[in-house]
């Protein structure tokens, strides 16, 4: 068990390791040759105008928000579905009713328009 | 012999020896062969990449009348090396007000998230990183890993587009992991286990055989979680210009550009282990380089079809793509799960137990499922009002509407 994890671990260490030490290599070999216009935020070629933070759609927290309901629900669904075959009928009448009212929660969403694109 | 049979296997147990020969204690010895093991994969693993996009290149160029790399070497093959070294000495130029630790992070996190998943794929019967026994929930957690390396992207850039691109593909990946994650179960129910490898030992009959729609959802998920089209709108260049990674040069580009690939042929491995049987085959387990190779065969048919798809069809809308994934895809994979749990179980509870008397009422479930989501996709589209450009006559181009006429 601890070795799987192990095994993990040095493998998390030796992905990001790779791709940072080839970066930095090639930061090395490479020119470096700033100035201002060159470093300029690049917008085809039209001057930036204000900060590059502008506000945006607070539809992007909505779709987020009903994410998170979904995603939570499938932490509860795994290990339900491990055990699934050592239980009987009653388990998956119980999984049904515990989707159903999730899936309640995406049709008030559904009706509330948190899923319409404006 | 042996060594022709399972070479990785035959290899390990040599450098354990050799290991264990120099006098090092056993913690010490565990600890370098995990470590050569890791960086063989990892490394291969970005390797393969060249390959990669060597071939779809070639195969884009061909879907579209076009040669494809031809230059360098036989068929154009050394093209992506003499790219790799071109794009080696390239200057980085970092724009001014960029935030620096998630500007540099993100191309890192994005790369080494989708290596991760090569850690627990099992590629033959002893051919694997690491029997996880959380595997499915580990593939999840590291994808999950892909998202944060975009939105550090489009937020460290200072760019306006970055940030746009960035929410966009966030939007994007978030709406289809629900999908992606609710199929998923449906294996992990059927196999009893979350290790990869228990789940290719389970599939005496391929996952994709029981429930079909399930791997229809997964694969059209898998497509938008790696942005190929029709899902590719994080990198709609004519709407955003490049999206997220808009400010990134040199290697730092390279690096996006290479998870994109990794991540496209790593969805493809992930299908053909979770839907197609991963290694199985007939003297697979007898022989484990000949179920490396039946693995082989499976995957790249998976991704062949993923660039067939991707050389094909059209680009969606962003609020078709939500659409898609929220108000057709989810409802189905639920309604798709809950229906196989409970006539499963109920099949079971009467006393039928055998794998075959259950997988024609499996299909049937499945095409009937497939039916009503494909009515309920009509009636949304013969509901969604049209569109008029213009009611009046529209000029042509014909050659009398042309006032100078080319003499």
């Amino acid at each position: 068990m601890l070795e799987q994890w192990m095994y993990i671990g040095i493998f998390m260490v030796v992905a990001m390791m790779l791709p940072s030490i080839a970066i930095i290599i090639a930061g090395l070999l490479s020119p470096r040759r700033p100035n201002p216009i060159k470093n300029s935020t690049y917008e085809c070629g039209i001057e930036t105008v204000g900060p590059g933070w502008p506000q945006f759609r607070v539809q992007y927290y909505i779709f987020g928000l009903v994410f998170l309901i979904f995603d939570v629900e499938t932490v509860f669904l795994f290990p339900w579905a491990v055990a699934y075959n050592r239980l009987g009928l009653f388990a998956a009448v119980e999984a049904a009713l515990f989707i159903a009212i999730l899936a309640g929660g995406l049709i008030y969403a559904w009706k509330k328009g948190a899923l319409r694109w404006l | 012999m042996d060594f022709l049979k399972d070479p990785v296997t035959f290899l390990a147990n040599q450098l354990v020896l050799w290991l264990t020969g120099l006098g090092l204690p056993e913690g010490v010895v565990r600890f370098l062969s995990f470590s050569i093991g890791a960086a063989i994969l990892a490394t291969s693993s970005l390797l393969f990449v060249i390959f990669l996009i060597w071939f779809e290149r070639k195969l884009i160029g061909r879907v579209q009348d076009r040669l494809g790399p031809n230059r360098l070497g036989p068929f154009g093959l050394f093209q992506p090396f003499a790219d790799m070294l071109k794009i080696f000495t390239k200057e980085y130029v970092t724009p001014s007000g960029v935030d620096p630790v998630p500007y540099n992070l993100a191309p890192v996190l994005a790369v080494s998230s989708v290596m991760a998943i090569w850690a627990v794929i099992p590629f033959a019967n002893t051919i694997y990183g690491v029997d996880l026994d959380v595997g499915v929930v580990f593939v999840l957690a590291v994808g999950g890993l892909a998202q944060l390396g975009i939105i550090l992207a489009g937020w460290g850039s200072n760019n306006k587009y970055a940030l746009l691109g960035g929410f966009r593909a966030l939007a994007q990946l978030l709406s289809y992991e629900i999908p992606m994650v609710i199929t998923l179960l449906i294996p992990v129910m059927l196999a009893g286990t979350l290790s990869l490898t228990g789940m290719v030992t389970a599939q005496d009959v391929p996952f994709v055989a029981v429930a079909p729609l399930a791997a229809l959802i997964f694969f059209i998920a898998n497509l938008a979680e790696v942005s190929r089209a029709p899902f590719d709108l994080p990198e709609a260049d004519s709407e955003i210009v490049a999206g997220f990674n808009i400010e990134y040069s040199g290697l730092k580009f390279g690096f996006f550009y290479v998870a994109e690939f990794l991540h496209g042929f790593t969805s493809a491995l992930l299908f053909a282990t979770v839907f197609l049987g991963g290694w199985r085959g007939p003297l697979a387990e007898e022989i484990p380089i000949l179920g490396f190779i039946y693995f082989a065969i499976k995957t790249s048919l998976v991704y062949l079809t993923i660039l067939l798809v991707d050389a094909t069809v059209p680009r969606f809308r962003i609020d078709q793509l939500l659409n898609f994934s929220w108000k057709l895809l989810t409802p189905l994979a639920l309604a798709l799960l809950v229906a196989m749990a409970l006539v499963d179980r109920a099949m079971v509870g009467m006393g039928v137990e055998s794998i075959w008397i259950r997988l024609p009422v499996f299909l049937a479930l499945n095409a009937g499922l497939f039916a009503a989501g494909a009515y309920f996709l009509d009636r949304a589209r013969r509901r969604a009002p049209r569109p008029v450009v213009s009611g009046g006559p529209r000029p042509v181009a014909r050659p009398e509407n042309f006032t100078m006429q080319p003499k």
